[in-house]
């Protein structure tokens, strides 16, 4: 297959040039004006961005355990009508993804799908946050990151354990920092919206508690480490204080908590209780700061599927997560519509480098993401209009789940094409 | 009228809110009244059935709107009396500067929030006493404050609200034992005897006699628990009228 995208604006690691792009067996092949497009199927970029496919690296697909809420297929699917061209899978999958085989057989599925599925592995068995899981193992099949997302792990002594364990192997470790006892049976961010609405919180408090733990940790055992989902002004402060200091620390940030605060809850709406909480205004603030001085390195969606029955239970007693695939692009370009470079760094060349998914980690036959838009990279690709405008529909989405707590809005700015290893898996909205 | 209790109904079998409340409407009702332990469930059923009239009995920990009815119209009733009126003569004049002390578990209390509001709406200053513990995590934007010497405040007030300590609620983590609770917040005997004698007692029931207030002071005249059930009745009656007859000229 031969793709020529004509005249699009090419966003590099540093500046922007407007320019054709010729792809042709499963690499960029040229890129410059007026390519010859003899036999190539042309795709119209102008207006558009072209730049690295985008890299999702907090994505629960919720196979095996939880089908009726998404599967390894359908949340691909959903990925590349967002942009996506790689997902890092969850393990808080049921049963957790703490071994080879249950490992294995996620890769397996993923392989079928039409992106590139990588995964993370549990820390401990079970994700009970008890005792090591194979993590050797795991990282001999590739797994570069790992994580008891949906919990913390809450013993300091075990996590302390795994950092030291994991640091020789290479591999970075991701972290949900809440600390459960502070939290204990919070539904929202704890403050004064909480307790108006009667609702129980969850401290800042708990989470910022173990971002300092956990810095506190690498600082002795060294390695790597990633937070999850940062929601505060303070957890993005400390991040950054710890990276000034030298250690290893990386971190992401949810489009939801840059773009939702904590007074969505006030109708009592389940579609807006996640885990961290939505969180005040100001810390809203304080995030899209981050994002446009390079204070993250990424946006991570935390895309978390569940059945619609489950988010119609009351509030207190419905699950924590919504989704985020298919619109965590627009929700970034609210912040990010001037700045291309800044938008491709969050949303594919920083969780690149996170998940080491580069060319220059060594990412597996030829499926490198996250890298320049020039000749003889691996053509994974997104074409993406930063303006057009559309609404978000619930009933309209590729994941099987439809609990996305921005059903009617308006956003600014759409994924036209995805492109995997040289292929159109998305043209126009339509899967390929 | 039909009356649906979660121990005999499809609820116990895993039945979620909307079909629960989707069951009950496609039986034909013009309103439903629900009480439930989860905050904001009224709120959702709202959303569920917008056709039908949601009357709150009491979301979890957010809001008890019948019982702040009631207590404020017992409040009034008593106010009249006094001053040789009916409390539809006096419409909520007597609330004005009125001293409204509210006592105990304010976190974990609907009530608490549903008096707040009645109280404060009609014009009454509204003082809350509490271990640190069991005030909300954050008090911006309430129209109350925080009294620092409960004994002063005892007798500061027209109008003392006592709250149960609600166990069931896991209240009992929050403060060491319940007779530490009786030492520092109960209303016991000894406290009781610096009262005015016309200071109003009321409590939303059932009282944990002991442990809130001695049953020595919940026996004496100036103790209104009586009346505030009796006064549900009518209440909750208009309630039910206006919000299904649909509008005060049609009552």
């Amino acid at each position: 297959m031969t793709l020529l995208l004509r005249g699009g604006t090419v966003v590099g690691p540093t500046a922007t040039h407007i320019a054709d792009v010729l792809i042709r067996d499963g690499r960029i092949a040229a890129v410059g004006q007026n390519l010859d497009a003899t036999g190539a199927e042309i795709i119209d970029a102008s207006g558009c961005w072209v730049g690295p496919a985008l890299v999702d690296i907090h994505t629960h697909l919720r196979e095996p355990g939880r089908e009726e809420a998404e599967t390894i297929e359908s949340g691909a699917n959903a990925g590349v009508l967002g942009g996506y061209g790689a997902l890092v899978a969850m393990p808080n999958t049921e049963p957790a993804l703490d071994n080879v085989a249950l490992v294995s057989y996620a890769l397996a599925q993923g392989a079928k799908t039409r992106l590139d599925v990588a995964v993370a592995g549990a820390i401990t068995v079970g994700r009970q946050g008890e005792s090591l899981a194979p993590i050797a193992e795991m990282a001999a099949l590739g797994v570069r990151l790992f994580t008891d997302d949906g919990t913390g792990v809450q013993n300091p002594a075990v996590m302390r354990r795994a950092l030291q364990y994991a640091a020789p192997l290479g591999v970075r470790l991701a972290q949900h920092c809440e600390d459960e006892a502070l939290a204990a049976g919070g539904v929202m961010n704890e403050g004064a919206v909480s307790a108006r609405l009667g609702l129980v919180g969850r401290p800042a408090l708990a989470e910022e508690l173990m971002v300092m733990r956990d810095i506190e940790l690498l600082r002795t055992t060294g390695g790597r480490l990633h937070f999850l989902h940062l929601s505060t002004a303070r957890s993005l402060a400390l991040v950054q204080a710890a990276k000034a200091q030298g250690l290893d620390v990386t971190s992401e940030i949810a489009p939801h908590h840059f773009i939702l605060s904590e007074e969505s809850c006030e109708g009592f709406d389940a579609h807006f209780k996640v885990h961290p909480p939505l969180r005040t205004p100001s810390d809203v603030l304080a995030l899209r700061a981050a994002l446009l001085d390079g204070g993250v390195d990424a946006v991570a969606t935390d895309h978390a599927p569940h059945a619609p029955e489950l988010k119609d239970l009351p509030f207190d007693e419905a699950p924590a997560g919504m989704l985020g695939l298919e619109h965590a692009a627009a929700l970034t370009l609210e912040v990010l519509r001037d700045d291309p470079v800044a938008f491709f760094q969050v949303l594919s060349r920083g969780p690149a480098r996170i998940a080491q998914l580069r060319a220059i980690d060594n990412a597996p036959d030829g499926s490198a993401h996250g890298g320049d838009v020039v000749a003889g990279e691996v053509a994974n690709l997104v074409v993406l209009d930063p303006h057009e405008r559309w609404y978000v529909d619930k009933n309209a989405l590729a994941s099987r789940a439809t609990n996305t707590p921005y059903h009617g809005r308006e956003l600014h700015g759409k994924v036209r094409a995805t492109i995997v290893r040289g292929r159109l898996v998305m043209n126009e909205g339509e899967l390929q | 009228m039909l009356s649906l209790a979660v121990a005999s109904s499809s609820v116990k079998k895993g039945e979620s809110l909307r079909d629960t409340i989707a069951t009950v409407d496609a039986l034909g009702i013009d309103a439903v009244v629900l009480r439930h332990k989860s905050s904001g469930a009224a709120v959702q059923v709202s959303r569920f059935v917008p056709h039908v009239r949601v009357i709150n009995g009491g979301d979890g920990l957010h809001q008890h709107p019948t019982q702040g009815l009631l207590d404020v119209f017992t409040v009034r009733q008593i106010l009249a009396n006094r001053a040789g009126a009916l409390g539809s003569e006096t419409g909520g004049e007597l609330f004005k500067g009125l001293k409204v002390l509210i006592v105990g578990d304010i976190r974990h209390s609907r009530v608490a929030r549903s008096d707040i509001a009645a109280y404060t709406a009609l014009g009454a200053e509204v003082r809350v006493a509490a271990p640190g513990t069991l005030l909300p995590s954050d008090l911006t934007g309430w129209p109350v404050t925080v009294v620092e010497n409960f004994e002063e405040a005892l007798a500061w007030a027209d109008v003392i609200g006592l709250l149960r300590l609600q166990q069931e609620r896991g209240t009992g983590a929050f403060v060491p034992s319940l007779s530490e609770f009786t030492a520092t917040f109960g209303l016991t005997t000894e406290r009781a005897a610096v009262l005015d004698p016309t200071t109003i007692i009321l409590h939303p029931g059932p009282m944990n006699r002991g442990v809130e207030i001695d049953s020595l002071v919940a026996d004496r005249d100036n103790a209104f628990m009586t009346r505030q059930v009796t006064n549900g009745v009518p209440v909750r009656m208009a309630v039910l009228y206006l919000s299904i007859a649909g509008s005060k000229e049609l009552a």
